[in-house]
């Protein structure tokens, strides 16, 4: 593997060397774990492991749900209930599973954060970044699909909703709706194909995680000075860094342990508590819930796609020049989608030559806006729409639209940059003591 | 840094609860320390007999419990009726075998019979398919602090009733301060004294809704007892782990990093 200077693995003669020049798998795998590390990596670097630890979590726990569990209208809310009642430990393994999602968007949130915040996915790492954004589009994708499974009403309605979505690109829409769907409405054929559909995606998660990890072995990895390690020679790059193994290991598996304590006393003391009660309410196409709203985790976007409506002028103006054809329903749809597309174009939308946001004191105070609009937003997703919280959606969108278009670029321009260290060691003996003194 | 993201993350995570509104615009619901909430809480096996007991001479007359098997009124955490009571209690429902497709007396694996003639909800998910707690401002405190809400929410309802009728449609409507709408088809289904208990227990009708609804919540949380003792068993076993890979972790990084500077 190419990257950082680093001792590789030697095989030794027997059978070391035979499987090694059959195979090197064990060469690969020493090289992926003593990966030369940069030492300064703070506590905002642990979300990696959580998350890998999550989706190995969420298919474990939903392989044994699936034998459980049955993808028929009339029998899928009932064998939920059969998991909760009738299978041994099931009620922990379906709270686990539901709760873990929960988990798997919170440490996905921290970690997409922590990489805006430390520039982590401006040049080389670009690929890792992107990689990164179709790993959190397929987690939304497969999310959203598992949620539709235990067949309540939320889970019924939600589908519809979103679903209905697709229906609002002009021309195509209701063709590619019914397409989605597998007929005119929710219902078994949906029902069926998104179980099959929910089992599959999490082994493309595992194959992109794959891509993202290699990625960023190749680049290395970021570090919260933003500056490189020094390649030039293994002495030089030594001093930089760590062997991923034990030290990131440890580091990482005590952030778990701590990760997971809390999880476990939200799993064990309130497992409802992040969902909403209307789910535990079989699936009825003839009774609209009072108030559709889907998961936190998807909140932000949902407010985004509502925030756009008929009476705001940018829509009206799309409606005019394309005769119609944008419609304000199309405009919320593209609205949302956009809001992820600009996140991962923003390799190529921060100007600036600083990596971290460390040194970049006009950057600091719009990113940390940037937290607060997506906090806001998410609260906003889950109100019902009045007057006031028209105003704030439509707010807290066009800023999260404005931070990547217009103020990242500018930044790059206008902002001027704080010293950097000129070595990750140098800034690490600026804050830590000689262990040996 | 790290701080301020752990700030944002706690209040994100106050964030989390959606609140349906429709039942904002209900009345006030009282909050009733019931014995099986909190990380401690289990349930009071009195109680849930008792609720057994409104359950079966008052609200099964229009509302079933369609998921929930008749045996586990025998198991642990639930009213733990000894067996023989099981199998007499089945037997007094006529149940159609499945395979048979006869009538037969009903048996413990049998469940509880669904009960949809005059348009009544199952009862058995009812405790967690609603939410009496709410806010503040969507922020989701109140189902922190006081628990969703659930069987409190029955309760209310039950003993929610102000005596006022409406006709509409060629419906009576009963006002209830609870229902979010403020006018429930059910008439009031509880009376002062209406159901004598073995043990003596108050039966006014606020005590009776409590025991019902805490008699709910164990039908929608069958396993709550046991899941408890887990995590309980869970957290413990993560703060050992965790105090301990500290200090692995610690003693590891004290040959790179030494005393923080400033």
């Amino acid at each position: 593997m190419a990257g950082i200077p680093h001792d590789h693995y030697e095989p030794k003669p027997g059978f070391q060397t035979w499987l090694h020049t059959r195979l090197p798998i064990v060469s690969m795998a020493y090289d992926t774990l003593m990966i030369p590390t940069p030492k300064n990596l703070n506590w905002m670097w642990i979300w990696g492991i959580v998350l890998a630890f999550c989706l190995g979590l969420q298919i474990i726990t939903g392989v044994v749900l699936a034998m459980n569990y049955t993808p028929q209208v009339d029998l899928a809310f009932r064998s939920v209930e059969h998991i909760m009642r009738n299978v041994n430990g099931g009620y922990m393994i379906r709270y686990i599973h539901a709760n873990g999602a929960s988990l798997f968007f919170f440490a996905v949130y921290m970690h997409i954060f922590r990489g805006l915040y430390y520039g982590s996915y401006k040049a080389p790492r670009e690929v890792t970044w992107i990689i990164g954004m179709l790993i959190y589009l397929t987690m939304m994708a497969t999310g959203f699909m598992g949620y539709v499974l235990p067949w309540g009403q939320m889970s019924f309605w939600g589908a519809t909703v979103i679903t209905g979505l697709f229906g609002a690109i002009p021309g195509v829409g209701p063709t590619v709706q019914e397409w989605l769907l597998g007929g005119p409405a929710v219902d078994n054929a949906t029902l069926n194909r998104f179980f099959s559909l929910h089992y599959l995606l999490p082994f493309v998660i595992a194959a992109l995680v794959a891509l993202h990890i290699w990625a960023f072995h190749n680049t290395g990895n970021n570090n919260p000075t933003g500056v490189e390690v020094r390649r030039t020679s293994k002495e030089e790059a030594a001093k930089d860094t760590v062997p991923f193994w034990p030290y990131y290991v440890i580091k990482d598996l005590f952030a778990l342990a701590v990760v997971l304590a809390i999880f476990f006393a939200v799993v064990s003391f309130m497992p409802n508590f992040l969902g909403d009660p209307v789910n535990y309410v079989q699936a009825n196409p003839l009774v609209t819930p009072a108030h559709i709203v889907p998961e936190w985790y998807f909140l932000p976007f949902y407010a985004i796609l509502r925030a756009f409506t008929a009476d705001v002028w940018v829509v009206q103006l799309a409606q005019f020049v394309t005769f119609g054809i944008v419609d304000a329903k199309f405009f919320g749809v593209v609205a949302m989608f956009g809001a992820i597309a600009v996140m991962a174009m923003v390799p190529w939308l921060d100007t600036s030559s600083v990596r971290s946001g460390k040194y970049r004191p006009k950057f600091k105070a719009w990113f940390w806006l940037l937290v607060i609009d997506f906090i806001v937003l998410m609260w906003v997703g889950a109100q019902v729409p009045n007057e006031l919280n028209s105003w704030i959606s439509l707010l807290a969108s066009t800023y999260w639209f404005a931070y990547f278009l217009v103020i990242l670029p500018l930044l790059g321009v206008l902002e001027k940059p704080l010293p950097q260290p000129a070595t990750i060691e140098e800034d690490f003996k600026s804050h830590y003591a000689n262990p040996a003194e | 840094m790290f701080r301020k993201i752990a700030i944002s993350a706690v209040s994100a995570l106050c964030l989390f609860t959606a609140a349906p509104v429709a039942a904002q615009e209900g009345g006030q619901i009282e909050d009733v320390a019931f014995s099986f909430e909190g990380p401690f809480g289990s349930y009071d096996k009195q109680q849930l007999q008792r609720g057994l007991q409104v359950y079966t001479e008052v609200c099964s007359a229009c509302h079933g419990l369609n998921f929930v098997p008749i045996r586990t009124l025998s198991d642990e955490g639930g009213p733990q009726l000894p067996e023989d009571q099981v199998r007499a209690y089945a037997s007094a429902f006529t149940v159609t075998d499945k395979d048979t497709g006869e009538d037969r007396p009903g048996l413990p694996v049998d469940m509880f019979p669904a009960n949809t003639g005059v348009g009544a909800p199952d009862l058995s998910l009812m405790a967690k398919a609603r939410a009496g707690f709410h806010g503040p401002y969507g922020l989701g405190f109140n189902q922190i602090f006081k628990g969703m809400g659930g069987p409190e929410y029955i309760a209310a309802i039950l003993s929610g009733y102000t005596g006022e009728t409406k006709e509409e449609a060629g419906s009576t409507f009963y006002e209830n301060q609870t229902f979010p709408s403020g006018w429930i088809r059910m008439p009031p289904p509880l009376a002062d004294g209406q159901v004598t208990f073995a043990d003596g227990a108050p039966n006014d009708v606020k005590s009776m809704s409590k025991d019902v609804s805490a008699f709910l919540m164990w039908t929608a949380e069958p396993k709550l007892n046991a899941r408890k003792d887990t995590g309980f068993k869970a957290v413990l076993f993560l703060i050992i782990l965790s105090s301990l890979l500290y200090l692995t972790n610690k003693r590891l990084w004290s040959g790179i990093k030494g005393k923080k500077l400033h």
